[in-house]
């Protein structure tokens, strides 16, 4: 594909912080090339705010290669932006064309508060986790791939779950802010293994108890998070959770 | 945690919302097959028989509290999911996804449920509560004549229309209902899924077709014998 440059107009919301109400700023970039990634643009127009003796546009970032989940963004209505399975600083220009305007807003969920601008505090993920989503025993070193002989469909799906990179888009894409695909992905992949078995029961319990805690909505099975994961978690993880829930409080699970 | 906190939690509200669902989804499987005995072209032989038999067997009416029970259930703890959800994000998006990652019907349960009910209430001072004041109070515990009345009630266009849109609301409802109570009790795996959105698909046309021709069938044989 032959590579253009493009102007673009950007509405991006801007917010202080969590304590005062946002609003949205329209920004002009003159000479985006197509090969620029969603990010790099952003770092274009920083550089530019900042030649302006203007404040940049504060933004979560990472590895930059589609893998740490840090990137967030809701790009014209999308978590992530228009791509399928993509995150946003793998979203590349070539998606726009010259004149295009593009909303940029954080992810908007009261269990997210706004740290400042575009960043949003993901650490009510971070809290689920430590509520369960780990092994509480030393494992030790990996062992030698055979020695621990697990199915393979089990070991697929795992796998899968596994891929959950937590950034938080589930929540972002969901009507309800619910973050029962995180959740599932977490409880699906430790159950599946194992290493994860024994504490499983008691794990969708603390895991549920704590995301509930957090202010998240409940999952209405509407399947936009499904639709906007970046990594491709399938709702199959929810029906697993939604089992393993009910499994562990009917059979008298350890307390949560 | 233990089952009795267990359906405060929002797995376990879904649960309460998907269980007294699937429950109203059989009603409607025995509602609409009882109902659908007006199509014999008997002058209502068949239907006023099965009728009576409905009406005045006393495990149907034992039954019939389950359901208005399971039914205010559905509904008290639906509208509660709703507004608790729609709670969840104090400030909303500029722009929304819209149709491109959801479907609206999915996203519009609480809209598509409330139509619902408010068809539920004019469909119920039509035909449940004269025939259970009657019963209690005219007839000495028989039904009435519920053939005529469905000629009388479906004389006017206006009910007829009014009818057609609460089938219209219960079909799209239906739509994400059947599909969402299996998921929610974990039974949409990736071997049943294909097979469970397929049958629910079909039950959300299926049924409130059979249903939507009804009032539409009396409304004609109405005016046919004036």
């Amino acid at each position: 594909m032959q590579h253009y440059n493009m102007n673009l107009t950007l509405k991006v919301w801007r917010q202080r912080n969590n304590k005062v109400k946002g609003h949205f700023e329209t920004f002009q970039v003159k000479n985006i090339s197509s090969e620029m990634s969603f990010l790099e643009m952003f770092d274009v127009l920083n550089e530019q705010l900042v030649a302006e003796g203007k404040d940049p546009i504060a933004f979560d970032h990472d590895c930059r290669e589609g893998i740490c989940g840090m990137c967030s963004m809701h790009i014209n209505g999308r978590s992530h932006g228009p791509w399928d399975q993509t995150t946003t600083c793998q979203l590349h220009m070539r998606e726009y064309k010259d004149g295009d305007t593009i909303v940029v807003e954080p992810w908007r969920a009261n269990a997210f508060p706004v740290i400042r601008d575009l960043v949003v505090d993901r650490s009510s993920f971070d809290r689920i986790i430590a509520a369960g989503g780990y092994v509480s025993v030393n494992t030790g070193n990996a062992v030698d791939a055979n020695a621990l002989p697990i199915e393979k469909q089990k070991a697929d799906e795992s796998f899968a779950a596994a891929s959950c990179i937590g950034c938080g888009a589930c929540v972002a894409a969901c009507p309800n802010a619910s973050a029962m695909l995180f959740v599932s992905a977490k409880i699906a992949h430790l159950a599946l293994l194992p290493q994860g078995d024994p504490e499983r029961k008691v794990r969708a319990v603390n895991m549920v108890q704590q995301m509930d805690t957090e202010g998240f909505g409940s999952c209405t099975n509407i399947g936009a998070c499904e639709a906007e994961c970046p990594k491709g978690i399938s709702l199959e993880n929810i029906a697993r959770l939604n089992r393993e829930y009910v499994g562990a409080v009917f059979s008298g699970s350890p307390r949560g | 945690m233990n089952w009795k906190n267990y359906f405060t939690t929002s797995i376990g509200k879904k649960i309460l919302v998907g269980a007294t669902g699937l429950f109203l989804i059989l009603f409607l499987v025995v509602h609409c097959y009882v109902n659908a005995m007006i199509f014999w072209c008997d002058g209502g032989k068949h239907f006023t028989e099965a009728a009576a038999f409905m009406g005045g067997n006393v495990a149907v009416r034992i039954l019939e509290i389950g359901l208005f029970l399971g039914l205010g259930l559905h509904i008290i703890q639906g509208l509660m999911l709703w507004s608790q959800n729609a709670a969840r994000r104090s400030v909303r998006y500029e722009v929304s996804a819209g149709n491109k990652t959801s479907k609206w019907y999915s996203r519009s349960m609480g809209l598509l449920g409330t139509l619902i009910l408010l068809f539920l209430i004019l469909h119920l001072f039509h035909f449940w509560a004269p025939n259970r004041y009657g019963q209690a109070f005219d007839a000495g515990w028989k039904e009435e004549d519920l053939y005529e009345k469905m000629m009388v009630v479906f004389t006017p266009m206006w009910v007829v229309i009014v009818y057609l849109l609460g089938c219209f609301s219960l079909a799209w409802h239906l739509m994400h209902g059947f599909y969402s109570g299996f998921q929610t009790f974990g039974l949409a795996t990736n071997r049943y899924k294909g097979i469970i959105r397929s049958v629910g698909v079909a039950f959300a046309i299926l049924i409130p077709l059979i249903f939507a021709s009804m009032p539409v069938y009396m409304h004609f044989m109405a005016n046919s014998h004036p």
